[in-house]
């Protein structure tokens, strides 16, 4: 338990072919998951530049995941392919310049795993709450 | 001392202006001072004569300046590249930046290029006057000490201590010996800084980056930045920034700038060479070179014109995010 | 500035149950460049459509939000209604405040906080938003098939017989494929030529279809609608408008040694020949490498004997230049090459035969004329050995085999072990196997026949080696189930070779710009939901080129690719997705990245022109996306360093304001 009722900021960027149907299916069988999950929807996890995730913790997010259809079972067959290999490099990155690494996170969830992306988000929005506020990517000036 | 001598390299211009093998001939001239080296486009023996310069201060990788420099020429353009230029040299041509039939490329062998910043640590600031002597290097300043001479091996630029090739993958033509590729130990520090906890490596950045002053030096010199108009300079882009205003601006900046050229740096260390704040630019590139080794396999961008960076590349089985970091944890 | 309206829908309790919709239609109404906001019991409903479009013309809306349910559920309802009251439809943006709002959280204050910042992102995604149209190319009515093998042959028949014209092409001189050289067809036993010959005339007679044999694809520009191909008709030496197929030039032809593809080199041809009795079409066809008249001026003889006048020893290849509107690729497989499976020993003895030379074996048109006679020396023989998966299901050692399951061999070899013992019941039959595998109509009982009422001795286990002595192969294998070693000695040995895509099937993917898996068998768009579509659009698969697949199954793919290309020509003009990539060619490198991830090849490269600032002209290589081609992913916008391509719908832009929006 947080001691100051903090509650993290989630942006979830979801493909919409697969992850983004899977968050209406967690809907659907109102399996429910924090609030402060909030998601963007993209055509495909291949969609999410490395800007937008640096956006969003600038913008005040505390922790960014980005969901996509599993590897093999893309929409446009290969868009999430290119996300594993970008978004690996980039966490990797962020990592290497000491910012938490469980603030960033990638997942893949079919449009039939309703369950598993309501555990996700659970899980991931608990892993973040423990890191408290996001103090290494922060920009003062977007400050709240 | 390097393999070459100036009139060697002069004499070999000369005569490729004569034969009208080439119309201009892209070289080093002396900028302020004597270690202020700059690239200069030569188009007469006189001039070439005159002020052609080649020696320990000529680290400038040519590659990047052909692509604005044989866009009008009449004729080819007569270059001179180290064995690292070579690989920019290849990697924009993969990505067709300039027009291979407009360059005469002359491979010259290197020796390692001098840090200015280690030499004047060694005598202070106010170099007047430095002068090549073999193996060593005499260096003059304003206030009238006595001369001291500095053995070139202690003062070798970091990217020349861990050179990853001495071999030319491109030229014409190749003046002098040709070398091998080397297996360097240039991820030593990359290693250094992963061994760290987050918050060791949060402050080594946080020290290093805050110094940021924005000037773009790093991103104008470096041969794998050549976009028409930078993300950097674009409103529409939603990243444009013109001065570090926050230090978040001074991570995005390099976390962004690491990750456009990501799989097309050849590490040339030019980004490096040029900060004036004097951040090690090149280990945040070598991190990502580093990893793509490691991930997805050896990996040299610009060894070969054409390959696939493997930022444009997969393979089916490649590593998970969540996964990349389960190797190094153990090793930490 | 635009002038935005939102619509909160209740979606009677589903909403309104856990968001208090009022609260958040009002606060949204504050929002910069909101002009309208409201809130309705069920906005999808006729009269909550009719109340949108009444507040787009009351309130002069330039954009909408719903903040409503899904927009996999409505966003195409919301769109239809926007466009009835003169808004462009991609001026609508949903905030999903059901599915990812009030059905998730449980009290008021957190669904109705959570609706509210959603429909923030969505007012300023909607803000940037920008009206799109739909790009128009028209179709070309015509199809290419490429390969005239049983899955060409009844995909061309299906779409000429729903009316449009249809051009196969065929590397060899007769359409029919493997199916022709194959004896019998299981499970029902009818002869593969009784049943195939009379579609291959049918094909030859249709008036929608042209016939291009010996003749190969040379080269594919264009897209969906409009490929533009060209066609290379290699010279044949024989004029097919001449030639009457009498055969003469057949018989008269002196060089008479060249081995029988068509019998797989169990027989001989002359230089001039029609591969087979039932060829279509039925015409002679020279070839240049045997032929003493093309390769040294010595002979004429065919020319002399041909009454019609059909030789031509000058005829040079031909180029055809057509445009299509849909392409089938039909390139069939082989049976992979036995070299590097020495254990056999089929390189050191005429006995050991694949499975497909047992079929020309058997079959009366074949070198032996349907008597099973032993290669090496024409006596029949008393034992035969069947070996299964030989490279097939080879996962431990890929280099020399396949590791899928080629899943036509345990079918053909139980109708060979059949046919032998019914025939011949005096040989012993032997087949080894890893597993039977006969999931299909009536594969099962057929199987269960072949072991219980013709006494085929079906071992489970591998055989590990082949060696030729004396005129006997000694079979050295092992019986799993008995677990002991067998050694038998055989007469014939025949090895069920995997199967393997035609060698030009990898060639005409890159024309095609289509993708294929490791094993060059070419990816469907969606192994489940679009099976016989490649990913590129207008490209279709029809066959053994996707898969292994037997012949009742090629036909029902076959007929299914059919009826996608019937689809596609039947439309006059074809609507894209508007939401697609662009570039920005003042910005763009002409660097590649995007157009190496592009997975559709919907990009390519052109030198253009550009004005400079000091009034000279400079060529740049710029990038430039066909939006007929792009489906709208985004992977080039990533790959993109300078950030000159864009995806229209999902810009960067807007991406980035609905970040800004929710981190508010």
């Amino acid at each position: 338990m947080q001691m100051n009722n903090y509650k993290p900021l989630i942006v979830a960027f979801c493909c919409n072919w697969c992850s983004y149907a899977g968050a209406d299916l967690a809907g659907n069988n109102r399996l429910s998951y924090p609030a402060d999950v909030k998601i963007i929807r993209v055509p495909c996890s291949c969609r999410v530049n490395p800007m937008f995730v640096l956006r969003a913790f600038q913008r005040g997010a505390d922790g960014v995941i980005i969901c996509g259809c599993h590897p093999g079972d893309c929409h446009y067959t290969s868009g999430n392919y290119y996300t594993r290999r970008r978004m690996a490099l980039l966490f990797s990155m962020l990592d290497y310049l000491g910012i938490e690494k469980e603030r960033t996170r990638v997942e893949w969830v079919s449009a039939a795993e309703g369950a598993k992306f309501a555990a996700t988000m659970n899980d991931f929005a608990e892993t973040v709450a423990k890191l408290g506020e996001n103090k290494r990517l922060e920009d003062l000036r977007c400050k709240r | 001392m390097q393999a070459l001598t100036r009139k060697q390299l002069i004499d070999k211009a000369v005569s490729l202006l004569d034969s009208n093998t080439v119309s201009a001939v892209l070289g080093w001239k002396r900028g302020e001072f004597d270690y202020d080296i700059t690239p200069a486009v030569f188009t007469s023996a006189d001039e070439l004569n005159r002020e052609f310069i080649w020696n320990d201060f000529c680290g400038a990788n040519f590659s990047k300046y052909l692509v604005s420099k044989t866009d009008r020429l009449e004729g080819k353009l007569l270059v001179f590249l180290k064995p690292c230029d070579t690989y920019s040299f290849n990697q924009l041509l993969t990505e067709h930046r300039f027009d291979r039939e407009k360059v005469y490329a002359v491979g010259i062998p290197c020796n390692g290029m001098a840090d200015i910043d280690k030499i004047k640590k060694i005598t202070g600031d106010g170099i007047s006057k430095i002068t090549d002597n073999g193996d060593n290097l005499i260096v003059e300043t304003l206030y009238g000490d006595a001369p001291v001479e500095i053995d070139k091996a202690d003062v070798l630029a970091e990217r020349c201590i861990n050179c990853k090739s001495k071999k030319h993958v491109a030229y014409d033509e190749l003046l002098g010996e040709d070398g091998e590729v080397i297996s360097s130990n240039r991820f030593d520090e990359v290693e250094k800084l992963e061994k760290m906890t987050p918050d060791e490596r949060y402050a080594f950045w946080q020290n290093e980056l805050s110094r940021c002053i924005r000037c773009n030096a790093c991103r104008d010199v470096c041969p794998a930045c050549t976009c028409e108009k930078c993300v950097f300079n674009n409103p529409a882009s939603g990243a444009e920034s013109k001065a570090p205003s926050s230090s978040f601006e001074e991570k995005m900046f390099h976390i962004i700038r690491a990750f456009h050229v990501a799989g097309r740096c050849t590490d040339c260390g030019e980004c490096s060479r040029v900060c004036p704040q004097n951040i090690p630019l090149h280990l945040l590139n070598r991190k990502f070179i580093k990893d793509i080794n490691c991930f997805y396999g050896e990996y040299q961008a610009g060894a070969e014109v054409g390959s696939r960076a493997p930022l444009v590349d997969y393979t089916t089985d490649d590593i998970e995010p969540c996964d990349v970091f389960n190797g190094r944890d153990t090793d930490a | 500035m635009q002038r935005i309206g939102v619509f909160v829908c209740w979606c009677g309790s589903n909403i309104a149950g856990t968001v208090d919709v009022k609260a958040v239609a009002e606060a949204l109404g504050k929002e910069p460049g909101v002009a309208f906001s409201t809130d309705y019991q069920y906005m999808c409903s006729q009269a909550g459509q009719d109340m949108i479009k009444a507040a787009i013309h009351e309130h002069k809306l330039t954009g909408i939000v719903v903040c409503s349910c899904s927009p996999r559920m409505h966003e195409a309802t919301f769109r239809k209604t926007a466009a009835a009251a003169g808004l462009n439809p991609y001026m609508v943006e949903i905030a999903n405040i059901r599915e990812q709002c009030s059905w998730v959280h449980k009290d008021i204050p957190t669904g109705t906080e959570k609706a509210i910042i959603l429909g923030r992102a969505a007012i300023a995604k909607v803000s940037l938003n920008t009206p799109l149209t739909p790009g128009e190319t028209p179709v070309t009515k015509r199809a290419l098939v490429i390969g005239g093998g049983i899955a060409g042959i009844q995909t061309a028949l299906d779409i000429a017989d729903a009316g449009f014209p249809v051009d196969i092409v065929e590397t060899k001189p007769t359409i029919g494929g493997k199916m022709a050289q194959l004896d019998k067809t299981f499970p029902t036993l009818d002869c593969a030529a009784c049943i195939l010959t009379p579609k291959m005339v049918e094909v030859a007679q249709h008036e929608n279809i042209r016939i291009f044999s010996y003749s190969e694809v040379e080269s594919i520009k264009g897209f969906v609608g409009n490929f533009d191909v060209t066609i290379k008709k290699k010279a044949r030496y024989v004029r097919e408008d001449l030639c009457t197929g009498c055969g003469a030039c057949v018989e008269k032809c002196p060089m008479k040694k060249v081995p029988n593809e068509f019998n797989l080199g169990m027989d001989n041809r002359p230089a001039v020949y029609i591969p087979f009795a039932q060829a279509v079409p039925k015409v002679a066809t020279i070839d240049p490498t045997a032929c003493n008249m093309l390769k040294n001026g010595k002979c004429g003889i065919c020319s002399k004997v041909c009454t019609a006048g059909a030789i031509d020893y000058t005829q040079k290849d031909e180029f055809i230049e057509e445009r299509y509107g849909a392409i089938v690729a039909a390139t069939g497989f082989n049976p992979i090459s036995m070299d590097k499976f020495d254990e056999f020993a089929y390189s050191q003895s005429k006995d050991v035969i694949t499975s497909l030379e047992f079929e020309r074996l058997t079959n009366a048109a074949g070198p032996t004329a349907g008597k099973l006679l032993r290669p090496s020396d024409g006596r029949h023989p008393q034992t035969i050995v069947f070996v299964q998966c030989v490279g097939s299901r080879c996962a431990a050692c890929a280099e020399k085999g396949k590791e899928y399951c080629s899943k036509i061999c345990c079918m053909y070899t139980a109708k060979h072990a059949m046919l032998t013992r019914d025939k011949y019941p005096d040989t012993e039959v032997y087949v080894f196997y890893i597993d039977v595998r006969t999931p299909g109509k009536n594969f099962d009982e057929f199987y269960r026949r072949a072991v219980e009422e013709y006494g085929v001795n079906y071992i489970k286990g591998m055989v590990g080696k082949v060696t030729p002595e004396g005129d006997k192969l000694k079979v050295q294998a092992s019986d799993l189930i008995a677990n002991k070693q067998l050694h038998i000695d055989a007469d014939l040995v025949v090895l069920a070779a995997a199967i393997e895509p035609d060698k030009s099937a990898r060639p005409l993917a890159t024309m095609l710009t289509a993708s294929m898996d490791t094993n060059d068998f070419f990816t469907e768009a969606h192994p489940k939901l679009r099976p016989v579509e490649s990913p590129t659009a207008g490209v279709f698969l029809s066959g053994t080129c996707q898969g292994p697949k037997d012949i009742p199954e090629t036909v029902s793919q076959a007929g299914a690719a059919a009826s996608k290309v019937v689809g596609l020509l039947a439309k006059d003009k074809l609507t894209g997705n508007p939401c697609v990539a662009h570039s920005d060619e003042l910005m763009c490198n002409g660097c590649s990245s995007c157009e190496r991830v592009c997975p559709y090849g919907a990009i390519t490269y052109e030198d253009k022109e550009f004005r400079q600032p000091d009034r000279t002209t400079k060529i740049r290589r710029v990038a430039s996306v066909n939006p007929a081609v792009c489906q709208g992913c985004g992977a080039c916008t990533v790959a993109c360093p300078s950030g000159a391509m864009d995806l229209k719908g999902f810009a960067s832009m807007q991406i980035m304001a609905e970040v800004d929006a929710i981190c508010k």
